[in-house]
């Protein structure tokens, strides 16, 4: 689903002391079908952006464009429900939202309420338990009986059954352990590319966003600071120091090698390991020919 | 949702009404809940809202804000006046509409009652306003303290106020943030059949409740661990005290109570 933002403006609580403008005047667009990672600072805007794609908040300026479907400032929306079933939003620590008795009941509730039938409910729900690697000997127990983690997949599932064109990330390993983050993330990774998702991941990992994304957007203080793939993002060290933004380590020393040495390596998902090795070999190369 | 309710929410600023000491706005407050009911004539209600309403301009809180925060109750002041409309029969006939004919008492009464509801709930919403909820909660400690004496647990009461105010704006996003994440898996919390909308609550009420509980817990525990025993020999970071501002606002209220006295007729 293309998506795209028309100078969009948010403000909480206009006319009132607490008034607080949290989007200034952003413009971007998502194509379809990609794989972007929204980076920040914490208070940057980028939670307020994401509540925009599925119309929880509306715009108080300007217009947004998700596939046929238009979110406008000052038009009433309608058929909110059916931009609710194409776009999947996974909330900041999901698992707080789980209420059902059963697991198998909690992954159902969201295509139950979007009057999926009933076979086709069973059948998502397998897939999605099967996407997040749930033991499914589970789907009968109830969600508070489970672990952390268990329960995180358990939430995910629920947002995977209803079957959304995009997938809205917010910090979806947070609290995890090293090795949950790297199978979650993996997981939509693969997702995105089996079933041909938009993806749009909110992380204040800079390492998720350059293993992951092909385009990151960095917000500002409500604004849209800079937008590119990560590998131009990245190299602009200082612009990402002035909002408080890490390079991530791969690419740090990238840098540093072509600073020190002079030489250019290309960038394809590498190790720093394994770019040691490919830089060692160059120094080495080079210096045979003297 | 959050935005219309005034209760609770503190506006920082550093006007005369917020240095004042909570203790002394608590019972100033009190007293003149009191005296409302005392104004009987046109003079003496215009003394009283004098008072109340130069407290609002001096607490330095946009009106306008104020005004938005007594909405909810608007309907109340307008139906009491109604009510005494239809129902008092005194008097002369001012005018009549639609066949009914409005007297001389019940306009006068209706204003009368209209006017102490206003008062009443602008000079009580000023308090929440220019104080935070902790100086209330410490000046309620303060002001029940004799109560000891007979073994009333006054600390612990004020201990269970002071986290139950804390935490309704911690539950009030709490509910926003699963309310957004229900309406995210397709929950329609505003249209529907009344059946469909209490049906509603319930995926919004179970994880609010796990949550308050694992807080509680956490709470409990946090404060254990830091060796928090009840209220015996327990020492105050910020300790009253009455200046001379609080002086100076005795002085204006029995003023008032003298001037209101002598305005009754």
């Amino acid at each position: 689903m293309h998506i795209s933002f028309d100078h969009v403006s948010y403000t909480y609580q206009p006319n009132s002391p607490f008034e607080h403008k949290a989007l200034n005047d952003l413009s971007f667009s998502i194509e379809s079908g990609s794989f972007v990672a929204v980076i920040g600072h914490t208070g940057s805007g980028k939670s307020t952006l994401i509540q925009h794609l599925n119309g929880l908040l509306q715009p108080t300026e300007g217009k947004i464009q998700l596939g046929d479907y238009t979110i406008e400032a000052g038009v009433k929306n309608k058929n909110l429900r059916d931009l609710r079933e194409k776009v999947g939003v996974v909330f900041q620590y999901p698992e707080h939202q789980l209420f059902e008795e059963t697991v198998a009941k909690d992954i159902a509730f969201g295509p139950q309420n979007f009057g999926v039938p009933q076979e086709e409910i069973e059948r998502r729900t397998k897939a999605a338990v099967k996407a997040t690697k749930l033991p499914e000997d589970l789907l009968d127990r109830s969600p508070f009986d489970l672990s952390g983690g268990q329960m995180r997949r358990v939430a995910i599932s629920g947002v995977l059954a209803m079957d959304p064109e995009v997938l809205v990330l917010d910090e979806p390993t947070a609290g995890l352990d090293p090795s949950g983050q790297r199978e979650v993330m993996d997981m939509f990774h693969d997702l995105h590319h089996e079933k041909g998702l938009t993806t749009i991941l909110v992380t204040h990992s800079m390492e998720d966003a350059l293993a992951y994304a092909d385009y990151i957007l960095i917000m500002n203080q409500g604004e849209l600071y800079k937008e590119g793939t990560p590998l131009e993002i990245f190299r602009q060290k200082e612009d990402l120091e002035n909002v408080q933004l890490d390079v991530p380590e791969v690419i740090a020393f990238l840098s540093k090698a072509e600073k020190e040495y002079g030489i250019e390596l290309e960038y394809k998902g590498q190790t720093i390991a394994e770019l040691a090795k490919e830089l060692a070999r160059k120094v080495r190369g080079d210096s045979d020919h003297e | 949702m959050s935005s219309s309710l005034i209760i609770g929410q503190y506006i920082p600023s550093d006007s005369v009404i917020h240095r004042l000491d909570p203790r002394s706005k608590i019972a100033i407050i009190f007293f003149y809940v009191v005296i409302v009911f005392f104004a009987n004539s046109v003079m003496s209600y215009g003394v009283l809202a004098l008072f109340a309403v130069g407290s609002a301009l001096l607490s330095r809180v946009p009106f306008r804000y104020i005004m938005k925060g007594l909405k909810p109750v608007w309907f109340l002041i307008v139906f009491t006046f109604l009510l005494h409309l239809i129902v008092t029969r005194e008097g002369d006939v001012v005018f009549s509409i639609l066949g009914w004919d409005v007297y001389r008492e019940g306009l006068v009464q209706g204003g009368a009652i209209s006017l102490r509801f206003f008062l009443l709930i602008l000079v009580t919403s000023l308090l929440t306003l220019t104080t935070t909820p902790i100086e209330i909660t410490d000046a309620i400690e303060e002001l029940l303290g004799p109560l000891k004496k007979v073994k009333f647990p006054v600390h612990e009461l004020a201990l269970m106020m002071s986290i139950s105010l804390r935490f309704i704006p911690t539950l009030m996003q709490e509910t926003e943030k699963i309310s957004k994440a229900q309406a995210s898996r397709g929950v329609d919390f505003r249209t529907g059949a009344l059946k469909d909308r209490v049906k509603a609550i319930v995926p919004l009420l179970v994880p609010l409740f796990v949550s308050a509980f694992k807080r509680a817990e956490e709470l409990a525990m946090a404060m254990e661990a830091r060796g928090y025993r009840g209220g015996e020999g327990r020492t105050k970071l910020r300790e009253l005290r009455i200046s001379k501002l609080d002086i100076s606002l005795y002085v204006l209220f029995a003023l008032l109570v003298i001037a209101l006295f002598m305005t009754r007729s």
